[in-house]
């Protein structure tokens, strides 16, 4: 192949001569490679912002809730209500030494907080100390609950997001001031910007988290509790336990084991899961869709240029007969088909980057924009689209003899 | 210079059409030759086998000494633009090239550098008169003019032979001559072999060799 300037001329030129063909034909190889960029980056953006939801939240964790029977058992009538107590979780602990965090909480809903004459709506949760294994505090300011907490009963608290923004709107650090939580006053020893959307008993930027014994003393909460909260050690998968801690709970509170209503067990392996194969189907169908429209597009180049070589016959026979070598017409028409889509298909890059850097001004998350070896990827394969739309096309072209030029006079 | 010997052609169209049926030919350096017929009855076919355009069946054909047959494309392509120049009755310009790039084109095809492909362009178009048309697109040119083109192209790789298929037959009866005159006077001056084919009498006249061909044989030398 001669490189040459008149070679990069003589393409443009064909091009341009036929201006709307190629522009239209340009569109569908443009538009291709801006839907699947598009799609990417909007997948994978969505993708980190529904993750976002998580953040902070262990992924090997349980929580399990009871709830009045379905079903009779040992003489007692369906539509029993029963109770998890301490003992169930020194039970699992015991019992289940697969499992690294038991931890029990109660919780108080609408409770109001008050700092000087500022207020906020809250929820109250009641912790023991180990419970930074299920929600990992995000501390902006001081520390979280920690066991001489617990053992003192002392009136401490932790405080969401929200709240400190209501309760001390000029900012600072609010550790050692007093709040009035209810009908109690706690001194703040920490914030937890936290900001995940998962919630345990409570959105944790709207709780204010305090040891458990004082709950269970200022609301006579008794020996019962509201949820407990399972991890696993290390490479434990939650699913697996389920039976089990069923087993034992049941046998305790005299209800069937097989009745998923009287005790809920969450799993956020399931959660995870349930969201990794949503992604993994829009991924499919966003490789499916965008993979398609621009395979589309190329048939589209591919033909356009087999209409050109039919209409050129003449001009590549002429050529044949000066001594242009079917090697010559080879590469002129596969140049010509992949600079039409090159040409295309980065105007699609750079306008897919336009369209998701906007996005990303719009929603405030950098997680939209593809990243520059996507870029790099989409290119090459926009240089392969054009070699193969231009084969056949240029095959064709080279099969042309010098003779057919003077035979369509 | 050119030797023909038994030179046999059938086409293969539906029906075997035998077109040549033995054609012995010799052509010396700076011949200035015409190839007379009816239509159908095989110049064309000589004209293109000559022009290494089309193969033979059979026979034997050397160039300058040099046996063609069976060559690839790659060796008939760069036969063809070493040693052969094309002028044909529809002058075959590409439309969407000036004059000057039209006749650069055999030049580039060999990889002579643009500029220098240029400057002998120029050259040529100079010598046939058509400076100042150098820039002007073929259907903004008259068909004597356009002729010329072709026939600058044909010349610009120095060839031995210059094959021209109907040079005049689109042209008017004054440009005609005009043409004429310039192949004659090329002939002379440069010494270049001149295959014309024609069915003209009037452009056979002016040539010093007439062949007659019919049936697919020559029938008078």
């Amino acid at each position: 192949m001669r490189l040459d300037i008149d070679t990069y001329r003589e393409i443009a030129d064909s091009l341009v001569r036929n201006r709307s063909r190629s522009l239209l034909t340009g569109f569908g190889i443009f538009w291709g490679l801006f839907m699947l960029l598009a799609l990417i980056g909007g997948g994978q953006g969505l993708k980190s912002m529904l993750l976002k939801n998580f953040e902070g939240f262990a992924t090997n964790t349980a929580i399990v809730w009871e709830s009045a029977t379905t079903k009779p058992c040992k003489g007692f009538k369906e539509g029993r209500r029963w109770h998890m107590s301490y003992k169930d979780v020194e039970r699992l602990r015991k019992m289940v030494p697969e499992l690294e965090t038991v931890t029990p909480v109660l919780s108080e809903w609408g409770i109001t907080a008050e700092y000087g004459t500022s207020t906020a709506s809250c929820s109250l949760k009641g912790v023991y100390a180990d419970y930074a294994n299920i929600e990992s505090p995000k501390l902006k300011y001081g520390r979280y609950i920690n066991s001489t907490d617990v053992l003192l009963e002392r009136k401490v608290c932790v405080i969401g997001k929200r709240i400190y923004t209501s309760l001390f709107p000029e900012g600072g650090d609010p550790c050692g001031s007093f709040i009035k939580l209810g009908t109690a006053y706690y001194q703040v020893i920490g914030v937890d910007f936290n900001s995940g959307n998962i919630s345990i008993n409570g959105n944790a930027d709207q709780a204010a988290t305090v040891p458990l014994p004082v709950i269970r003393k200022i609301y006579n909460r008794g020996s019962y509790i509201d949820i407990i909260c399972l991890t696993g050690k290390k490479g434990i998968r939650m699913s697996s336990l389920e039976e089990r801690i069923r087993q034992i709970l049941a046998r305790e509170h005299y209800f069937d084991p097989t009745d998923k209503q009287a005790l809920f067990y969450l799993n956020t392996e399931q959660v995870f899961s349930i969201m990794d194969n949503l992604f993994k189907g829009v991924n499919f169908l966003i490789w499916l869709v965008g993979l398609g429209t621009i395979l589309a597009g190329a048939i589209g180049v591919s033909n356009i240029m087999m209409v050109t070589v039919k209409e050129r016959t003449t001009e590549i026979g002429i050529r044949r007969a000066i001594g242009a070598t079917p090697k010559d017409i080879l590469s002129q028409i596969i140049m010509e088909s992949i600079s039409l889509t090159l040409m295309a298909g980065s105007a699609g890059i750079v306008f897919s980057v336009l369209v998701l850097q906007t996005v990303e001004k719009i929603t405030k998350q950098s997680t939209f924009q593809i990243n520059f070896w996507t870029a790099i990827a989409a290119a090459a394969l926009l240089a392969l689209l054009g070699v193969v739309a231009g084969l056949a096309p240029a095959v064709r072209a080279m099969q042309i003899k010098p003779v057919d030029a003077m035979r369509d006079e | 210079m050119i030797e023909l010997k038994d030179i046999n052609k059938t086409y293969n169209n539906g029906q075997p059409l035998h077109v040549l049926k033995g054609i012995d030919l010799n052509i010396e350096q700076g011949e200035f030759v015409s190839i007379m017929g009816a239509s159908g009855s095989g110049k064309s076919t000589l004209l293109n086998i000559l022009g290494i355009l089309d193969n033979y069946d059979s026979g034997t054909y050397h160039l300058n000494g040099t046996l063609i047959k069976n060559l690839t494309e790659k060796q008939a392509a760069s036969y063809r633009n070493r040693m052969i120049g094309f002028i044909f009755q529809s002058f075959n310009l590409i439309s969407f090239k000036t004059a000057v790039e039209n006749v650069e084109l055999p030049l580039f095809y060999q990889g002579v550098p643009r500029r220098k492909r240029h400057e002998l362009a120029m050259q040529y178009l100079e010598k046939l008169g058509l400076r100042d048309w150098a820039q002007h697109y073929p259907n903004e040119m008259s068909g004597g003019q356009k002729q010329r083109v072709a026939i600058a192209r044909a010349l610009i790789t120095h060839p031995q032979i210059i094959l021209a298929d109907e040079p005049t037959g689109a042209l008017d009866s004054k440009t005609s001559k005009e043409v004429m005159a310039l192949l004659k006077e090329l002939n002379r001056t440069e010494k270049i072999t001149m295959v014309i084919v024609t069915h003209d009498s009037g452009v056979a006249a002016q040539t010093d060799r007439r062949i007659h061909i019919s049936d697919g044989l020559i029938v008078n030398d």
